[in-house]
Parts: C-alpha cells; structure tokens; sequence
C-alpha cells in the first residue's frame, strides 16, 4: 500500500480553538510565527484582503501576494465576554474587538495587558502576535 | 403578476426542553395551520422543511418530518439560512407559486435546541461566523451585537437603560402569549439590581436580560396560489412583498457598526418596492429582537426611525401597541424565545393574525399592512416580508 502522502494541517495551529486544518491561507501561520500578521493582495487590480485570502473576486484571479500589517488601526468597538462557547472556558473573561485599517478592518481579541479602563472606542490599536501553551498561535489587538 | 396568499399559519408553545422529537415538534406548528387553513394533507401540493443543522442529529431532516406529516409522495426540501430560515422558506414556496410549478406550498421551520447544552448552543451558533478566522478567538452570537451596542452607545449616546426598555416592552406582551417561553414580567430596576438574573453581563454592554432565550419550537405557514386562496379561505392574507439580502460573514467585512445591519436595510428597501408601500404604510411589524440592540438597530435598518434615532421609538413608546408603529406586540424573540428554525414562521403567523384581526389581547387597531424583519446569523441574511390584508 503506498504510503499516505502528509496533509498541510498548519492551521489547525490557529487560536484557542482552530476549526480549519487545511487551507490555500497556511502561510499564515509561518508568518505568524515569524512575529507578522500578514494579510493578502490581489498582483492583478491590488485590492487588498483581511482576513487573508487566495482568490480574487475582482478579477477571478489567485495570484496574490503577502503584505505585512503596518500603521495604527483605530478601535471600532469591542465587548468583553463573561460566558464562553464550549472550549474556550479557559480564557474567560476575555475580550474581542474589532479595529480599522483604512483599507481593511481587523478582527480579534483586544489584548489582556490593557488596563481595562483605558480601552475606548477611537483608540489607536496594532496587531500583534501570542504564542499560546502547546504550540499554538494567534494574534491580538494591543495598544499602539 | 399572479397574486400569492397565505392561507394558514402555525406554531407549537415555544418552550424549554420540549418533550418529543423533532417529527413529533413539527406536527404541533403544523397540526395548527392546517386547522387553521381547514384543509387536508391532500391539498398540500410541496412542503419546504426550514431549520438550523446540528441542534438535532437527524441529518436531511426534511425527508422524515414530511413523512410523519402524511405530506409524501409530495416534494419537499430543506431551506436553511439559521434564524431565518422560514422566512427563506417562505421566499421560496413564493417563487415555486409564481412559477405555477404548485398551488398550495407548506413552509415549515422547527427547532429542537434543548438537546444541547446553552454552551454548546454558543459554539454552534458561533460557528455560523466565520469558523476560518472568527471562531479560533471564541466568538458568540451576543459578542457580536454587543460590538454593535457600543458602537452605538458610542456614536449616538444609546443608553443601557433604552436597551432595558426594548425588554420591557417585550415582556409586557410576552405576559399576555400563551405561546411564549418567557411569561414574567420585567421591569427597569431588574437591570440595576445586582441580584436580578437579568442584570448579569454576558458579553459587556449586553446583560442576560438583552438576550433572547433558546427554545423548542415549530411554525408553519401555508400559501396558496391567488385563485386558490379566495376559493378555500375567507380571509386570506396577501404577500405583497418580498426582499432578502446576504453580508459579509467576518465583522471585518462589514461597512459600519453604527448603520445597524445592512441586510436589513436592503430586504426592506426591495420589500418596500415590491409591496409599493412606504416605512409609513406599515401598521404593525414583527423585527428581529434576538438581543435588545436588534430591536434598535431595526427600527433604523426599516425607516422607522433615522440613523441613531432608533432610541426615541421606545424612549416615547411609540412602538408599543397603541404607539404609531407597534413593533413586536407578541412579545419578540426576547420573550417568545428564539427557535432558530422556527421564529421566521412564528412572526409571519403573528403579521396574519394581526392582519385578520385575530390577536386578542395583542390586537392592533385596524391594521392593513405589516412587515416582518427575520435576520439570520449576525446581519449575515436578511428577510423582510410585506403582507397585507388586501
Ligand atoms: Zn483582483
């Protein structure tokens, strides 16, 4: 029997809980652990994607390329959460929230080493990535 | 155009922890239009099976609740966009009338959702986000509108206690919905006093009281072809218009917090024009309360009120049953609780009886035309659905 050819399961990796293990976005986790959130453009008309993606509605195209996040985003809202769902007790209370580009929004979990009372709607915010017990990785929202 | 009524509608008592199966749940909706239509299972040309996946395990649930209806050999399919998906339901039993492909179509939603536990029930529900890039940082469906809520509190200076009195207004008629889930009364102070359950934080602003429950539950609506509807029911109730919108699935997709939810806007806006009627024209609407903040928001998405004045419809009441545009008089998801499947069918069939006169103590003066609002997931799909009485 020929042996099984390995799957790319990278992102299996993604967060407290990853619900993906294969994807055309895996080098997302390489660049993660390298310390970038990286999201996508389209080569062809340059239209740019977060949450990262491979395809290219515009122009049915998938030549992409990578870019780095750079710059400030600015804090849209964010909620702090008191109950979670199933797997992610752990983490209580955390919160999520959600932060503007300019040409993209980024979504995720507004960092714990912000002191609470200083978290506002308006506040400037950079991505940045955690490493999580047992090889796991993400990426939150900090203070800029 | 041919014209399309609806003949007869249904639904079991929304409640926690139903007693019987999934079948056994779609006979009580059912059992109910078609006594209310006053025909037989013969006169069913196709049936559309609307609910939720994963709740339950029974996979292509369609195939065994039409049996257990005695709706076979007639074709059947499962119509599914979550929490409005009876009224997709209904948007297709429409086309399926309008393409003379049928006469009478029955759209039947249920949901089972006790057979999990409510944290489970926020992993599935949070699922239906964006698994890829949402889910990993454990996301659930109050975050999400909690995000909207403070963007709101934000922009326009919304207040907790405006989202309170959405809660009140649902309970006040909640009280008087035998089909309802939650029959208690509730007041502003359950929101200050720390020992009410209701003031409890889920998911900062929202509070336990800002959140509908789950429930078991099925509902049925059953439509006819124009010609076939004035010849078996006496009052029959008109569609007059449909729209239906899809969004972004990830918050990063979406274009602004504080405009409410943009499926509502477009389903309304092609609702509107395909009824021919105005905001101003709607006598009485079913909106989509999954949290206090929904109800706000779609108050504004509808043109009810203007962007940010969402608030001065329940500050001034005038969403309440005597108020210029009674919103929710049968209490809402917030009090009916919020059978994922099944509420689409539940509203339409709170929009007929208003329409026909039939609501009791609920009833609005004299209404003419009615809207209801069914979102699905976090503004992902949108329904608005014009009926009305000619
Ligand atoms: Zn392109």
């Amino acid at each position: 029997m020929a042996k099984k050819e390995e799957q790319d399961t990278r992102f299996s990796k993604f967060g407290t809980v990853s619900f993906t293990s294969i994807t055309k976005t895996n080098d997302f986790i390489d660049y993660l652990e390298e310390g970038k959130v990286m999201g996508t453009r389209c080569k062809n008309c340059g239209k740019t994607f977060f949450p990262p993606r491979v395809d290219c509605y515009n122009c049915l195209c998938s030549d992409i390329e990578w870019f780095e996040i750079s710059g400030r985003g600015r804090l849209l809202s964010y909620t702090k959460l008191m109950f979670a769902p199933v797997g992610f007790e752990d983490d209580l209370p955390y919160m999520l929230g959600l932060a503007d580009f300019g040409d993209f929004k980024v979504f995720g979990r507004v960092s714990k080493e912000i002191p609470e009372e200083e978290i506002k709607v308006a506040m400037e915010v950079v991505p940045r990535v955690v490493k999580l017990p047992e090889g796991r990785i993400t990426y939150e929202l900090t203070k800029a | 155009m041919k014209r399309v009524a609806i003949i007869g509608v249904g639904q079991s008592a929304f409640v926690r922890g139903y007693e019987g199966s999934i079948r056994e749940l779609a006979f009580e909706g059912f059992k109910e239009a078609m006594e209310d239509a006053k025909i037989s299972v013969k006169d069913i040309d196709a049936s559309i099976i609307c609910s939720a996946p994963e709740y339950d395990k029974q996979r292509s649930p369609a195939g065994v609740i039409v049996e257990y209806l005695g709706l076979i050999p007639q074709p059947t399919c499962y119509v599914e966009t979550v929490c409005s998906s009876s009224s997709t339901g209904l948007m297709v039993a429409y086309s399926m009338i309008q393409a003379a492909l049928y006469d009478v179509v029955a759209v039947i939603g249920f949901q089972k959702m006790s057979e999990i536990s409510s944290m489970e029930v926020q992993e599935r529900m949070g699922r239906g986000a964006d698994i890829q890039w949402e889910s990993p940082f454990g996301t659930m469906m109050p975050a999400y509108y909690a995000m909207y809520a403070r963007a709101y509190m934000e922009e326009y200076g919304l207040t907790l206690d405006d989202l309170a009195k959405v809660r009140v207004k649902a309970a006040t008629y909640g009280q008087i919905n035998e089909k309802a889930v939650y029959r208690k009364p509730v007041t502003l102070e359950d929101f200050t006093d720390p020992e009410s359950r209701l003031a409890a934080p889920v998911a900062d602003p929202l509070r336990v009281g800002d959140c509908c429950a789950n429930a078991d539950g099925s509902s049925c609506v059953i439509v006819a072809n124009g010609e076939k509807a004035k010849a078996m029911c006496e009052r029959p109730v008109w569609i007059l218009g449909l729209g239906a919108a899809s969004e972004a699935v990830n918050m990063a997709g979406r274009p602004d917090l504080t405009r409410g939810l943009r499926v509502g806007i477009e389903a309304g806006e092609k609702a509107y024009k395909m009824a021919g009627v105005t905001p101003k024209d709607i006598d009485v609407a079913e909106v989509h309360d999954c949290f206090t903040i929904a109800e706000i928001m779609a108050y504004e998405n509808l043109g009810f009120a203007k962007p940010g004045e969402g608030r001065d419809l329940i500050r001034s009441k005038e969403t309440y049953k005597e108020g210029s545009i009674p919103v929710n008089v049968d209490g809402g998801l917030l009090s009916k609780g919020h059978p994922i499947g099944a509420t689409g069918g539940s509203q339409i069939r709170t929009i007929v009886k208003q329409l026909r006169g039939e609501a009791g103590q609920m009833q609005v003066k004299d209404p003419a035309i009615g809207l209801i609002h069914n979102i699905g997931g976090v503004g992902l799909y949108g329904n608005v659905t014009i009926l009305g009485r000619e």
